[in-house]
């Protein structure tokens, strides 16, 4: 936590941050900072501003109120389709290319930034290894040809091969099977632990949130009405965030919960 | 005089008859192919524009052909006499098909390729040629297919403005009341429409991408 407030290691800063469309104000008053090596979960339900937000973090949407600063430099000085290479982007529906290979698809940033294309192949097969897909296997194979969780680990791959330091996520698992969806997050908090990238990291989903963050930034309305550490989220006294906390329901989040087990290899 | 009798006989005319068929269909189809892709391309950035130029072209395929030719003979510059009129209005014929094709190919493109696309930092001219074009070629190229099979159909009606072409043995085989002369026209032309139909078929085929 107190990486966040160090200047140095900062990779994302947004300061009083709105986002209207048409004069209707989808985000506003957005304050938060990511720092390398943190995983800050923005929470909220649907329609809360979460993905907007993310995607004024790559300016994929211009932000129409206050300031972003990626990695120091206000956001407004990189060049956006530079400032993208170095972000790492992850959605929910994947968006592999179709008409690409596993291969073509992981080396796309690579392949864009003119890297010889010996160290493209080279750092291809790191990152399908690296998110446990056989290379010999998977290599040369459609994206049709993927599973859902197949496919997703392509899609982390492909954000991940141009090692960017940054790496947004918008409900990266929402659309896996429970079983999946519970294997790709264990893995996931492993490499992020070993990757050590600022991550921004969208969910509806409170276990998740528990599980990934370091922070979890609870949206309601537009606007980021609280960061908590993931304890004291549980503990909040807030409506919206006991809300979040109700609805883990009879199964409740002390038993036998998927956090448990991976603080307990941490520890 | 036997239909094959007239065939063997007439062979250089209907070898020069063919060629200035199928000339007349590719230099229509090279402009709408010119025009249309380019323009299905910017109706997909421009939707206030969409509704304006798929209508203008809606409605120029609804005239029928004979007319549209007698339209643009009193046109200036453009009109008259001949095989210009002929290819402008075979290229108007062409439009509609590619137009459509190409909006709705590139339209119909998976959003969350294209926003993975721009979101790993693609430019827009990578993401029109490495992404939108060949995931909708087949589509574009199904819309350039009807063209053509409409364009040698419509161009055997050219021969009505004294543009050449196959269609001036029918009418010839009209006016004379025979029909070895109308079919030496007739069937070059289906040929020809049949011929270009099986072998875009099986290209179309080919750049299908894989589901």
């Amino acid at each position: 936590m107190n990486s966040a407030s160090n200047a140095d290691g900062l990779a994302v800063e947004l300061r009083n941050v709105g986002y209207s469309l048409d004069n209707r104000q989808i985000v506003g008053g957005v304050n938060f900072r990511v720092a390398h090596g943190e995983t800050l979960v923005l929470l909220g339900r649907s329609g809360a501003g979460k993905t907007t937000t993310l995607k004024l973090i790559n300016r994929l949407l211009q932000p129409s109120s206050g300031e972003i600063f990626i990695e120091g430099r206000p956001q407004l000085e990189w060049d956006p389709i530079r400032l993208r290479r170095r972000i790492g982007y992850v959605i929910q529906d994947v968006g592999l290319f179709p008409h690409w290979t596993v291969e073509q698809n992981v080396g796309m940033v690579p392949r864009l930034e003119s890297w010889p294309e010996p160290r493209v192949r080279q750092r291809v097969r790191e990152m399908l290894e690296l998110v446990g897909l056989d290379v010999a296997k998977f290599a040369g194979r459609n994206p049709s040809e993927l599973s859902g969780g197949q496919r997703q680990r392509v899609g982390v791959a492909r954000a991940l091969a141009a090692d960017p330091p940054i790496l947004l996520m918008d409900e990266p698992f929402g659309a896996l099977d429970p079983v999946t969806r519970a294997e790709l997050q264990r893995e996931f908090c492993e490499l992020a632990r070993r990757l050590q990238k600022a991550i921004v990291f969208v969910t509806h989903d409170l276990r998740e949130a528990l599980l990934i963050g370091t922070r979890i930034g609870l949206f309601a309305d537009g606007r980021l009405i609280g960061v908590y550490q993931p304890d004291e989220f549980l503990h909040s006294s807030d409506a919206e965030a006991r809300a979040f906390v109700d609805s883990l329901g009879a199964e409740g989040w002390d038993r036998g919960s998927p956090k448990i087990s991976a603080r307990g290899r941490k520890a | 005089m036997s239909f094959w009798h007239f065939l063997v006989n007439y062979r250089a005319e209907i070898f020069s008859r063919t060629l200035e068929h199928l000339l007349l269909v590719a230099a229509a189809m090279l402009a709408a192919v010119v025009v249309g892709i380019p323009l299905g391309i910017a109706l997909v950035r421009r939707q206030n524009l969409r509704r304006w130029v798929l209508g203008a072209a809606n409605v120029i395929q609804t005239i029928p052909s004979l007319a549209l030719f007698g339209f643009l003979i009193p046109v200036p510059f453009l009109g008259g006499i001949g095989a210009r009129t002929a290819i402008i209005a075979l290229a108007l014929y062409a439009l509609l098909p590619i137009l459509r094709n190409t909006y709705t190919g590139i339209a119909g493109v998976d959003p969350a390729v294209l926003e993975s696309a721009r979101g790993m930092g693609m430019t827009p001219a990578q993401i029109l040629w490495d992404v939108q074009l060949p995931l909708s070629i087949a589509v574009i190229l199904a819309g350039v297919r009807v063209a053509i099979i409409i364009c040698i159909g419509v161009a055997t009606i050219a021969a009505a403005i004294g543009a050449g072409g196959l269609g001036v043995f029918i009418f010839r085989g009209v006016a004379m009341v025979s029909n070895s002369v109308i079919l030496a026209g007739a069937i070059p032309a289906a040929l020809l429409a049949i011929g270009v139909d099986v072998i875009l078929g099986v290209v179309e085929q080919k750049l299908t991408p894989r589901a």
